[in-house]
């Protein structure tokens, strides 16, 4: 008897233990599957934060930049930089004197750098005449064999032999340096890797999720406290509330369509803007708020409620003063994590046009624009072996502002929930 | 408008008195005079049905001014349903219906014309659990007020909720913490809250359903003393489970029984000398 039941403990204990086991081999293959896959992106995409440089001793001849005096802003901005730079690399390199090796050595520079002397002139006005040594950005092609992405030899080599011997040599004399990239983080979209930025698209994103936020907040709490509040229980409603849930399963690209059809050949409203974008959002958002909204207001405690209503105080009175304050941490959690899924929706955005090629960096909602999600989508489509590590920054960027979203819902439910304690 | 001020007596007019709980006012109590005998409330055949279940049949009570009238009866016999019909709550449970009349100073509460919100602030409530908001000691007891228009003014509103927590006998023990948050408070100290703030607001009636029933005997000792204290100024309708509560506290009781009132009268006839057969039942403890 004891000993049968021995072995019935022993069996039981290893099928708890197996059970165990396949639960921590589970999460154990989660896991590495998203170590491996923030490796991947990080390993790829760190670099896109720096860029290779060259230091070029720069003379400031007025004459090469066809500007008269005075130097003013405006003035200088219409003048032409190429020639100052080029003459300083060849100064570089007195032996090229070939106009087709002239050209090859050219292709060392970025066409980044002539804005890099434009910029000094025109912050430093007294300088023209002067000599000064400036580090301007050096080609993707250069700017990527300098980071190893790509090989010095081989099949596919796109470096003729001179240029590796005068890239070699500038390393040699010290004069390229690896450089933190500001454009990357500041700057717009560009056809050229090495001068691209995701700018642009982060002020885009953050236009439409404003214009997202307040379109849905409002809206979604308002229907959600009178469907909660106000609205009987009855056939309509009910129809309603199944609706909503069923509008937040609704394929993303469809709400673009709607937008397309409705917000811009209906309404006529400007494409490709970050105001179209978040009205499309909060289409999407709308339904998670309102589910979101009606869940904490549903777990509002009935008796302060009732103490509001036994107090004489208005139907209106109780919701604004004690349901809806009580229901706000659970009404943000759902609002935040609501804009976190919009912000990174692909779909709706092509749809209405913003996946077009924008340099500038918006500066109101209706400039057109980029979008986060929507520029790496741009990038990974891209040729150019610059833009690779490019896309895997931007979804880097991305991710830090997923994260730092989902943080704050969840600071918000903690500290909610220890105040209830 | 009613005088606001009338009521109120400060804090140093029960100081004495509130530091012992003294039950022994009872028996020192006269018969209710003639002047205590203005009826405030009255019912006069109350119908309340749930959809298609009768919850009370035919109740008519009166409820005399300045006194303290319980409704006792064993659980499910409608008398927390009555004194929800007395402040209009049960308009917010869909399925019911009420018939009858009840009046407030010889007034239909249920008459069209009669707005619930006004009505009640007129008659307030104190529930079974206690449920201050979530917010600060202060902001508790200064809501009232506030959404009544009572205090022009900061120093108003101040002095309001001073005097009513006095009148709770609260204040001492919340003075330095009235910006605090009033869940930190205790359920004896919270259920105090809870009448400072009905009382904020100066009502006539004050409805109070099981106010000790969630409080240990330290904390129910010290609410009824508070009843004893309000009485003076208010009409006092208390839903109690315990008899003892009930003879300790109250001039009136009604004894609820099945959804009808079985017997009505003073407090000491009902506990001594029960007419109804199953009055007696219940008071002698045979069911219960």
């Amino acid at each position: 008897m004891i000993h049968s039941n021995r072995t019935r403990v022993r069996k039981r204990q290893r099928a708890e233990q197996r059970f165990r086991a396949y639960g921590v081999l589970s999460l154990l293959a989660a896991g590495s599957v998203l170590v491996f896959l923030m490796y991947t992106i990080v390993a790829s995409g760190y670099s896109a934060f720096y860029r290779a440089t060259v230091l070029l001793d720069v003379q400031l001849d007025a004459g090469h930049i066809d500007v008269n005096p005075p130097f003013t802003r405006e003035a200088l901005l219409q003048g032409r930089y190429s020639s100052l730079v080029k003459s300083a690399l060849y100064a570089q390199f007195p032996g090229v004197t070939d106009r087709r090796e002239r050209r090859d050595l050219a292709r060392l520079l970025s066409p980044g750098a002539e804005l890099v002397v434009r910029d000094y002139l025109i912050a430093h006005p007294d300088g023209i005449g002067d000599k000064v040594t400036l580090e301007v950005p050096m080609s993707s092609d250069f700017d990527q064999l300098y980071k190893q992405h790509l090989p010095r030899s081989g099949e596919h080599i796109r470096f003729t032999a001179e240029q590796l011997q005068w890239y070699d040599r500038l390393l040699e004399e010290g004069r390229i340096h690896y450089r933190f990239n500001p454009q990357f983080l500041f700057g717009g979209d560009s056809r050229y890797p090495e001068l691209a930025g995701i700018g642009g698209a982060i002020a885009g994103s953050f236009y439409a999720l404003l214009v997202c936020f307040l379109l849905a907040f409002p809206l979604g709490i308002a229907a959600a406290t009178y469907l909660e509040e106000f609205a009987g229980d009855t056939r309509l409603t009910r129809i309603i509330e199944a609706n909503i849930n069923n509008l937040a399963a609704v394929p993303s690209v469809i709400f673009g369509l709607l937008g397309l059809a409705i917000f811009l050949n209906v309404f006529g409203l400007p494409r490709s803007t970050p105001l179209v974008g978040g009205m499309v959002l909060s289409l999407m958002t709308l339904p998670t708020i309102i589910i979101a909204t009606r869940a904490s207001i549903r777990s509002v405690s009935p008796g302060v409620r009732m103490a509001a209503l036994g107090m004489g105080a208005s139907r209106m009175q109780v919701v604004l003063h004690h349901v809806l304050p009580i229901a706000m941490p659970g009404t943000l959690t759902g609002t935040i994590i609501g804009l976190a899924q919009a912000l990174g929706e692909t779909a709706p955005l092509l749809m209405i046009g913003m996946v077009a090629f924008i340099a500038n960096t918006p500066a109101t909602p209706l400039d057109a624009s980029a979008a986060l999600p929507v520029q790496i989508f741009l990038w990974a489509e891209s040729a150019e072996r610059g833009f690779v590590e490019k896309t895997a920054a931007a979804i880097m960027v991305i991710m830090a502002f997923l994260i730092v979203m989902n943080l704050l819902a969840v600071i918000i439910r903690s500290r909610t929930q220890t105040k209830v304690e | 408008m009613r005088n606001f001020m009338e009521n109120l007596i400060t804090a140093d007019d029960f100081a004495a008195d509130s530091e012992f709980p003294d039950y022994a006012h009872e028996e020192l109590e006269p018969a209710p005079s003639p002047a205590a005998a203005d009826v405030k409330m009255a019912a006069q055949g109350v119908n309340v049905y749930y959809g298609e279940k009768q919850a009370l049949d035919a109740i008519s009570i009166d409820i005399h001014s300045r006194q303290i009238t319980a409704l006792i009866g064993p659980s499910g016999c409608g008398k927390t349903t009555f004194l929800r019909c007395l402040n209009r709550m049960n308009d917010l449970v869909e399925s019911c219906r009420i018939t009858g009349t009840i009046t407030l100073d010889s007034e239909d509460i249920y008459s069209p014309d009669v707005d619930v919100v006004s009505l009640r602030a007129q008659v307030g409530m104190v529930f079974q659990k206690p449920n201050p908001f979530p917010k600060s000691v202060f902001e508790n007891v200064a809501y009232g007020p506030r959404i009544h228009g009572f205090a022009r003014h900061q120093d108003e509103l101040e002095e309001i909720v001073v005097r009513s927590l006095n009148k709770a006998g609260l204040f001492d023990e919340v003075k330095d913490r009235l910006h605090d948050t009033a869940t930190g408070l205790s359920g004896g100290q919270q259920q105090r809250l809870c009448i400072a703030r009905a009382i904020a607001i100066n009502p006539d009636v004050l409805l109070m359903d099981e106010p000790c029933s969630a409080l240990d005997p330290i904390a129910t000792a010290r609410i009824e003393d508070l009843m004893w204290e309000l009485k003076e100024n208010f009409t006092i309708i208390i839903v109690t489970h315990s008899m003892q509560q009930a003879s300790r506290v109250s001039q009136r009781t009604g004894f609820f029984h099945m959804g009808v009132l079985a017997e009505v009268g003073t407090t000491e006839q009902i506990f001594q000398n029960p007419t109804d057969p199953r009055t007696r039942d219940y008071i002698t403890g045979r069911f219960g």
